[in-house]
């Protein structure tokens, strides 16, 4: 019985390694913030990695960078260069974050108000 | 519905697993467009995944992040030295606050220890809110004093434990050396209504700093 997750334990810089085929610090062509939201053009490919599949099916609808981190129970940094990949391959779209520059604009902030009333 | 669980928070997804992904009922609809985020912090215990829980649409996930740059903000490192990798989780949740715009809050501890999370996390944040617990005000000198820094907008929130002393505001506002001008609040984070009006008197506090830049 193979289960490659089980022979090593997971979340070891090792195993985070491989991941990433080594690869750290920004590889994406876009900024990524926890909060980008990232959507997937299609379902996951034959032949891809099973990290970059899982990202695949798990943004068919939008997903911020944190959730999906939380969903593969991978650091931040090591979704962001999988990301990076699927983003220069043209498989997912990502969506930025309202940025406010120096102080967010009143519109937004008003949105927000009217959002958290309805809560 | 409260969301009444102590810190630490659920636990994450079951490893060594296909991860499954967010439920149907918790996905986003195809028309959220943007997200904006706002930090919840204060020290261990102080009830930030309460509060995230009790206001959060989806039960709160965890995201890791490994502390790697070993010294950096590092302030006492006693216990933890020559650790290669460190693993700092935090709690966060969502709110949809309309078809487009989504709210995401994120809980971060407030030591000085974990500040270098701060960097990604305060980047395009709208602001902060500081979960004080009066048994413990200690750590919320550094944290505010930090905010300040920053320039991050921030109110604070004084999270009313049944066994913590009372104290009038005023005195806590003293305590805490904190400008008139910054809203302080007293909630009760298991309570989702008490919970999304310490983000109702955040944002209020952003609306007016945004009409009035001059007040900053």
């Amino acid at each position: 019985m193979s289960n490659p997750g089980r022979d090593w334990e997971d979340g070891t810089p090792e195993r985070l390694y491989v991941i990433t085929g080594g690869r750290s610090g920004p590889v994406s062509p876009v900024p990524l913030d926890l909060v980008t939201l990232i959507i997937a053009k299609t379902g996951p490919r034959p032949g891809m990695q099973p990290e970059h599949a899982a990202i695949m099916r798990m943004c068919r609808s939008p997903l911020s960078v944190a959730e999906i981190s939380a969903y593969l129970a991978l650091p931040v940094s090591v979704v962001t260069v999988l990301l990076g990949d699927l983003i220069t391959a043209g498989h997912v779209l990502s969506r930025p974050p309202v940025a406010p520059a120096k102080l967010p604009d009143l519109a937004l902030i008003e949105a927000v108000i009217d959002g958290l009333r309805k809560l | 519905m409260d969301y009444a669980s102590s810190e630490p928070p659920p636990p994450a997804p079951h490893r060594g697993h296909p991860p499954a992904g967010p439920r149907s009922e918790d996905a986003l609809p195809a028309t959220a467009a943007a997200a904006v985020k706002v930090v919840i912090v204060g020290g261990f215990g102080v009830g930030k995944t309460t509060l995230v829980g009790s206001v959060s649409e989806i039960r709160p996930l965890t995201t890791e992040e490994t502390m790697t740059q070993a010294g950096v903000g590092v302030d006492d490192t006693a216990g933890v030295e020559r650790k290669t990798s460190t693993t700092v989780a935090m709690d966060f949740g969502r709110i949809s606050i309309n078809e487009e715009l989504v709210l995401y809050l994120f809980g971060t501890p407030g030591q000085q220890r974990f500040w270098f999370l701060w960097r990604g996390l305060f980047e395009g944040a709208l602001g902060a809110v500081v979960l004080v617990d009066t048994r413990r005000l200690e750590v919320s000198f550094d944290v505010i004093g930090r905010l300040e820094e920053r320039g991050v907008p921030f109110v604070v929130a004084v999270n009313a434990f049944p066994d913590a002393p009372e104290h009038p505001l005023e005195d806590l506002r003293a305590a805490l050396d904190l400008p008139d001008s910054v809203p302080l609040v007293v909630c009760d984070a298991r309570r989702r209504d008490s919970s999304r009006d310490v983000l109702m008197t955040l944002m209020r506090y952003l609306h007016s700093l945004a009409a009035s830049p001059e007040a900053l």
